[in-house]
């Protein structure tokens, strides 16, 4: 695993955007052609899955939702099982019993990812309790969701329960102004997530999330927050779905101007653009990352294509332990 | 044997399996409040109050189960699972198979239901034949003291999630608890009473109304065998086929509502794999398709009683009703 409690190199941040970006177009490019069902991509959201989980330790543990792939990159995973996972092949992390949409990676600490929206809220506290009561553990449990699954009930239950029983959670709103095809402003009385948060007694933070290292450097002060006191903590990245709900889907009901504005700060560029202006990325450099980025996508794609479908026994295994 | 009443049996089983595993915990509305001998002897980080608030209640059991506890928790009546259903259904039960088995689930969610208290269908519904049809649950209803304790502790120590189904009329019955260790396996029926003519399948509390109605039935000549299911899910499909072979003759009887209830399943899996041995048509006697009524004539009514059992089992043996 790359994580430490270290920062990482604004390079390294740099690279994690563009593997999440490249295996994610990889994965449009599959479902355009009709072999995966049901993908739902973070593109344009990346710097906030790389600056939160980049911020973590192997220590904590991660609860994510059906944009995953940012979050389980970040950590490490390996994306040629990913991509087998989502085609449904046996080598995939869930053997091919997940799809796309709920991958968990205990392995690597990404538990319990769940699809129904709120889910990993609802989850969450008990995953942290766990950690309260195991002697010696200081790891922490960040969960990502968006603005949609602010608007759940099991939202305002979590925070609260997390306040009162003293929960070491980093709540990670990704607001990306989306909530399946319904924007943000039909569905919430004011633009922040944050203030919901603040009115439940938690340390509550918004951040550029298309800033990288600024979400990174909020993301590690809370944890470290979280750490020390115990208490939970809640970060907001304000950030934007570039696309559809799922794949494939035309947007239609999205405001050109908007989006336009939004791909005009795409996370990836911007630091790039930074890197670029104060001399510490060339263009060679980031070529090279491109390629080497390029090469690692080529092979999970190829690995993932050649790997087997469950045999069909499999059905009945692991329903229950 | 001691003789003591249900909710002293539950409180022993819980008392018991965290005496002997420390990370066995209990919360959930009120139960810090009420199970204080369990604050005193556990302290307070394995018995805890909770807000009211189903939801993240069983929520939390999920996710403290797959990270190394065995949760016990208390969502009190029946119907508030219709709060914490995606927690129950779409996680407990679903997310060891959806990750290939990468966790487990070691939870307990106790329930109450029934007719007795007078409470109205917000607090009266039997509702586990939805947990029945939802994959990787398991569900237990008892009638005895003697199987509530048991089967409590052997769901607290099994891997899995179990929803724990307590009849509210049947908390102060007493009965007979076997001194130490007692555990009941889930998965397996009770044959309370054997008998040749005809089987009455049940569980919860109308199993004692098949009881006195076998006792009934016995003064009129008719020997019918009571089977107490005990687990819905697993269902002792074995027990009910070779009573249902022995006999010919099978009545099912219960308070949740007839369509789609355990009772149907019991029919069906006696038409697919008995048919060829039955005298007579599989009967159900179940609760009707309305919401439980207050009033207590009402409420009893609801319920299949002991003379509609008899009138029943004599109905497919073929005797004449009784003058």
């Amino acid at each position: 695993m790359q994580h430490s409690e270290q920062a990482p190199s604004p390079l390294a941040l740099l690279e994690t955007m563009m593997l999440i970006r490249a295996y994610e177009e990889a994965l449009v490019g599959i479902a355009a052609g009709g072999n995966a069902p049901g993908t739902c991509t973070s593109v344009g959201q990346e710097a906030a899955a790389a600056g939160v989980v980049r911020a973590l330790t192997p220590r904590d543990r991660i609860l994510t939702n059906h944009r995953s792939a940012g979050h389980l990159l970040a950590r490490g995973a390996d994306p040629g099982r990913m991509i087998a996972e989502v085609l449904g092949k046996r080598t995939g992390y869930c053997k091919g019993k997940s799809g796309s949409l709920h991958i968990s990676a205990a392995e690597l600490g990404a538990v319990l990812t769940s699809t129904i929206v709120g889910g990993e809220l609802s989850l969450a506290p008990g995953v942290a309790l766990a950690r309260t009561m195991t002697p010696g553990d200081d790891g922490i449990v960040a969960t990502f969701f968006g603005d949609g699954a602010a608007c759940e009930g099991v939202f305002h239950e979590s925070l609260n329960l997390a306040v009162v029983w003293k929960l070491p959670i980093l709540y990670v709103c990704e607001n990306n102004e989306w909530q399946a095809f319904v924007h943000r402003r039909e569905t919430m009385p004011m633009v922040h997530v944050r203030d919901w948060a603040a009115a439940h007694g938690l340390v509550a933070e918004t951040v550029d999330g298309n800033d990288a290292e600024a979400v990174h450097a909020a993301a590690a002060r809370l944890a470290a927050r979280i750490r020390a006191t115990g208490e939970p903590a809640f970060l907001e990245t304000l950030t934007y779905r570039t696309r559809g709900h799922y794949e494939p889907d035309d947007q239609f009901y999205v405001d050109p101007a908007e989006l336009a504005a939004w791909q005009a700060r795409d996370p990836i560029e911007l630091l790039a653009n930074r890197l670029r202006a104060d001399g510490r990325l060339d263009d060679a450099r980031l070529a090279q990352i491109r390629a080497r980025v390029a090469a690692v996508i080529d092979e999970a794609v190829a690995f993932a294509n050649a790997s087997p479908y469950p045999e069909t026994a499999e059905l009945f295994t692991d329903v229950y332990a | 044997m001691p003789v003591i009443t249900v909710n002293d049996a539950i409180s022993q089983a819980i008392a018991e399996e965290m005496r002997r595993d420390p990370s066995v915990l209990m919360f959930g509305e009120g139960v810090a409040t009420k199970r204080r001998e369990l604050v005193a002897e556990f302290g307070a980080a394995r018995v805890r109050n909770t807000p009211l608030a189903e939801g993240i209640i069983a929520g939390t059991a999920v996710g403290a189960a797959a990270s190394g506890l065995r949760p016990i928790v208390d969502l009190l009546f029946a119907p508030f699972l219709c709060f914490a259903m995606d927690e129950i259904v779409n996680s407990a039960g679903k997310l060891r198979y959806m990750s290939g088995g990468q966790f487990k689930f070691p939870m307990v969610v106790l329930a109450m239901s029934g007719a007795g208290w007078t409470v109205g269908a917000q607090h009266n519904h039997n509702v586990e034949a939805w947990f029945v049809h939802s994959p990787g649950l398991k569900v237990v209803m008892p009638s005895s003291a003697a199987d509530f304790k048991g089967l409590l502790k052997a769901a607290i120590r099994d891997d899995n999630p179990v929803l724990f189904f307590m009849d509210l009329a049947l908390g102060y019955q007493s009965g007979e608890v076997p001194a130490g260790e007692h555990l009941v396996p889930l998965g397996r029926a009770a044959t309370l009473r054997e008998g040749r003519d005809v089987t009455l399948v049940s569980y919860a509390k109308t199993v004692h109304y098949c009881v006195a109605a076998a006792e009934t039935l016995a003064g009129q000549g008719i020997s019918a065998e009571v089977i107490d299911l005990r687990s819905l899910k697993p269902l002792d499909e074995a027990a009910i086929l070779a009573s249902a072979r022995r006999t010919g003759r099978v009545v099912v009887v219960h308070e949740a509502s007839r369509l789609c209830g355990v009772g149907a399943e019991v029919a069906a899996l006696v038409a697919e794999h008995a048919f060829d041995a039955l005298q007579a048509p599989v009967r159900r006697l179940t609760g009707p398709d309305t919401p439980a009524p207050s009033s207590w004539p009402l409420e009893q009514a609801f319920v299949p009683q002991a003379d509609a059992i008899v009138a029943a089992a004599r109905e497919l043996v073929g005797a004449r009703a009784y003058a």
